[in-house]
């Protein structure tokens, strides 16, 4: 597979992140596809950073493995990235900032020394204009015309005229003086692929899904790498009529989130493990109540605080296990930006079709990192139905029973304002009319009785809920050597491992479990069943999906690739353990 | 025997509201929570709202089960967390009447700090709380405005921690009807709550509300013998350092009524999303707003 990948690695403050999006862009907007990886760190100046972005005319899933194009900002990035340079790599760098000396620089890459600094003075005496020549640079050294960054800057300093005057001289001048040079890259791609594509992280592929799904109501606290949801729609909130609550805090936003939905609106609230575990007593009110909520849960390494910037899939035996008591719950673990905006769409229907708590688990990786979509991935024409309807069945001679048993387990939803319908929805167990069987009567024999009802009738939806959802997908040749098993954002390196473990005659395939809890156990059972071998590929140390698929099926997965050092998979390593297990190369 | 009661009435003859539920309260005989729901319901009738546009929340605690005796709407949630689902509520759909009910422990121990942003907040709720001074339903212990030396079930040396200033807290938290009734006024009580409801802003009754089982020092007599109302006293209810000072009263003499009041644009008033009227009327989705993925280009 032809793909670029450009890195650039500085100090927090040095303006890197904007750096790797015009990275990005100057390719979706000529058609290619790209994948984005921010990796920084839990402060604001200082530090080391660095963004790379990966570029190929096929679809691409991950950041992908090594880099072509280096764009270092300081010495640390040369030291720290030098080794990942491919055959053919550049060192774009500034001298008069810092020396490259020879020994920094592998075999088969160039250092390109590029005076950034003096030639960004030209037009301002701001430091900051360094990263217009340094990109001029890079554009030219990856084969994208001028005038696509020209572009893509004039959409960065829109509101910023005399800004965007100089940064387009400076990214002209840097252009020109790496044309002069230098040849272009090896890796450098043609200059037009397909239909341009839309560039978003996992997060905003959340936030859009929640407003096209029907949000009206969103509360949440700040916390990474869940904020970005809350950013985009508080910016969106306007335009789309939803409102967004800055909590106090994850409980009263939980909470909040409840109250909202409770009154007829569908409602969401989004954290990190952290916050999560604060939310864990109101998650079991949502399904004590039967009070339809989506929860978005973007994990980050733990425990504890742990590494705010880091990723992980640690929090998935806190999700199945979160609150006191049975009740149901739905976990869906989408596994990309596209997956991520159904599956949030599909959150608000499952909560309210069975009026339950639904998590929507996604991790740093996919949430903050960049991907590119196709245009008809995000179908915004979904309508929600309104909630306002006369439940049924109603009345009966017995008055409206909010909590009535039904075959399904979902009972008609009253919401406040209808008239003759009043009901208390109550965190203690009740009856059908959602009077309390908690206190007077605890115990007694009718009590007793209809407790035990009451418990099956909400642990019923879980049947429902398997029925109406899709199995996990097998992706890839039906014929593998090995079968790889994983959720959530795994899908994005090991779809683009099982490319290339084709391309070196060994076939693999995966299996996404797309939506962990309630498990499609009979079709994960069956599809371990008819592997060859199985290799269970998690980012996390006790491998949780594993231990739920073998409580689920009885079935182990021996074989494990489990990381846990922060940092997301690379295809090279999923590729290398498959090497490893299939007999091609020694362990 | 009957587990679920009758179905409640929900609107009554002609001009009377009826909140009355058929669900009979399940206090200890004489508790001071059975004169907060008999004035809460005589303030939502005298008010004549309709029953299914009242929604009243509480958390737990004794008083915190009032929401299963009144025949409107009610969410009975978790102990502290009432105020951010009555929030909830408020903002999805504000042409709802909200009414936060629970005690002490609930309102001033655990769930504090959703109280003191609920106030600054300035959202429209009426919060009333059966203040007696104990944790009734886990039987005895120490609450946050157990008195200083109070012997109870955890504290059996006597407290040693100054009690929450329910009042002076509200006026600096920046609540704009803050009120203090006793059990033992229903009179007196159904007009504050009513005030409140009324009140177009955050308001606060904080009730005496005695805990005939557990506590003993904070009785009915104990009350009696020390309030007094400050519609009798001149107080101006616009002053607020006054209310501060009225608030710092608590010794032979303990003010009751209304200590504040003040008119500011409320939560409600001041989101950009209920502009177009509450939420729960609005459009959901965002069908036909394609031009916004064109931010992603
Ligand atoms: C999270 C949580 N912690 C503790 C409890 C136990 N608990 C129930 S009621 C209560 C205190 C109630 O005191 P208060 O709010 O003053 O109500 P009262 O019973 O006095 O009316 C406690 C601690 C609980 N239900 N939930
Ligand atoms: S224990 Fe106290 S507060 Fe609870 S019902 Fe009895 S008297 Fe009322
Ligand atoms: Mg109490």
């Amino acid at each position: 597979m032809k793909d670029i990948l450009l890195r650039a690695g500085g100090a927090a403050g040095d303006g890197i992140a904007s750096v790797g999006e015009v990275f990005c862009r100057i390719f979706t907007r000529n058609g290619f596809y790209v994948f984005g990886h921010n990796a920084y760190q839990s402060v604001i100046r200082g530090g080391h950073v660095w963004f790379q972005a990966r570029a190929s005319p096929d679809r691409i899933w991950s950041q992908g493995d090594g880099c072509d194009i280096l764009y270092a900002l300081d010495r640390a990035t040369v030291d720290f990235h030098a080794s990942s340079l491919r055959e053919g790599g550049i060192i774009v760098y500034d001298p008069e900032k810092f020396s490259v000396p020879p020994e920094a620089v592998p075999s088969g890459v160039k250092a390109l020394p590029v005076p950034t600094l003096e030639l960004a003075r030209k037009f301002s005496p701001q430091s900051i204009l360094q990263n217009a020549v340094g990109m001029g640079a890079c554009a030219y050294l990856a084969g994208v015309p001028l005038d696509t960054l020209d572009g893509v800057l004039a959409d960065q300093f829109r509101k910023k005229k005399d800004v965007l005057e100089q940064n387009l001289g400076a990214a002209k001048l840097g252009y020109e003086y790496a044309q002069g040079k230098s040849p272009a890259s090896n890796h450098a791609l043609p200059v037009k692929g397909g239909a341009a594509k839309l560039l978003l992280s996992g997060n905003q592929a959340i936030a859009l899904g929640a407003a096209a799904g029907g949000l009206k109501f969103l509360a949440q606290y700040p916390m990474t790498p869940a904020t970005s949801i809350m950013h985009w729609l508080a910016d969106h909130a306007s335009a789309f009529d939803i409102l967004v609550k800055q909590a106090e805090d994850e409980l009263a936003a939980i909470n909040m989130a409840i109250g909202a939905s409770y009154a007829g609106v569908r409602a969401m609230t989004a954290t990190s493990g952290g916050g999560f575990s604060l939310m864990v007593e109101a998650l079991g009110q949502a399904g004590m109540t039967e009070t339809p909520l989506v929860v978005v849960e973007a994990q980050r390494s733990g425990p504890s605080t742990g590494l705010p910037t880091k990723t992980e899939q640690g929090d998935l035996n806190m999700m199945l296990g979160a609150s006191q008591g049975d009740f149901p719950r739905v976990i869906l673990g989408p596994g990309s930006a596209q997956e991520a905006f159904r599956a949030t769409v599909r959150a608000f229907e499952l909560a309210e079709e069975w009026q339950t708590p639904v998590l929507l688990a996604t991790d740093l990786y996919l949430s903050e990192d960049m991907h590119s979509v196709d245009r008809e991935e995000l179908p915004l024409d979904y309508a929600p139905s309104s909630l306002f309807t006369v439940p049924e069945p109603t009345n009966g001679s017995n008055g409206y029973k909010r909590y009535l048993f039904t075959p399904s387990g979902v009972s008609p939803r009253a919401i406040p304002g209808q008239k003759g319908l009043n009901f208390v929805a109550g965190s203690d167990e009740h009856d059908e009319a959602g009077h309390l069987i908690s206190d007077v009567n605890a115990g007694v024999p009718m009590a007793i009785e209809i407790r035990r009802k009451m418990m099956e009738k909400r642990m019923r939806k879980l049947q429902g809920v398997l029925a109406t959802t899709e199995p996990p997908k097998l992706e890839g040749p039906a014929a593998a050597e090995v079968t790889l098993v994983g959720w959530g954002s795994t899908a994005l390196p090991v779809r683009d491992a099982m490319g290339i473990l084709a391309t070196k005659g060994v076939p693999v395939n995966y299996l996404n479990v797309h939506q962990p809890f309630p498990l499609h156990a009979e079709s994960v059972a069956k599809a371990l069943r008819a592997a060859k071998r199985t290799m269970l590929v998690e980012q996390n140390y006790t491998g949780q999906l594993g231990r739920l698929i073998r409580a689920e099926t009885g079935i182990d997965l021996p074989v494990k690739l489990l990381k846990y050092d922060g940092e997301p998979l690379y295809p090279w390593e999923i590729v290398g353990k498959v090497l490893e297990v299939t007999g091609h190369v020694p362990s | 025997m009957s587990l679920a009661s009758a179905p409640p009435k929900t609107e009554g003859p002609a001009l009377k509201v009826v909140y009355k539920s058929t669900t009979k309260p399940t206090w200890c005989p004489g508790c001071g929570d059975y004169g907060v729901v008999a004035s809460v319901e005589r303030a939502l009738s005298s008010l004549q709202i309709p029953t299914h546009d009242v929604v009243v929340v509480s958390g737990i605690g004794c008083s915190s089960n009032l929401p299963h005796f009144l025949s409107s709407y009610g969410f009975h949630g978790l102990h502290g967390r009432a105020m951010p689902v009555a929030e909830g509520v408020k903002l999805a759909n504000h042409g709802l009447h909200v009414v936060v009910t629970g005690g002490d422990g609930d309102g001033w121990g655990i769930g504090l700090g959703h109280a003191l942003h609920a106030m600054r907040r300035n959202i429209d709720l009426t919060y009333v709380v059966m203040d007696n001074e104990i944790y009734g339903l886990t039987t005895g212990q120490a609450s946050p405005t157990s008195t200083m030396g109070q012997k109870t079930k955890s504290t059996p040396q006597g407290v040693i921690e100054e009690p929450v200033n329910p009042i002076a807290l509200a006026l600096s938290a920046g609540a704009t009807y803050v009120a203090r009734g006793f059990s033992g006024d229903p009179k007196q009580l159904s007009d504050l709550i009513a005030g409140g409801i009324k009140h177009h802003g955050f308001s606060l009754i904080d009730v005496f509300s005695p805990c005939v089982t557990y506590n003993h020092l904070n009785t009915f007599d104990f009350f009696r013998q020390r309030v007094y109302k400050l519609e009798n006293a001149q107080h101006d209810p616009t002053d607020l350092v006054k209310a501060f000072a009225k608030a710092q009263e608590f010794g032979p003499k303990i003010p009751t009524g209304l200590f504040y009041r003040a008119e500011k644009p409320t939560y409600e008033d001041l989101e950009p999303a209920l502009k177009e009227g509450p939420l729960v009327h609005q459009k959901a989705g965002i069908r036909g707003k394609d031009k916004v993925l064109d931010e992603f280009v």
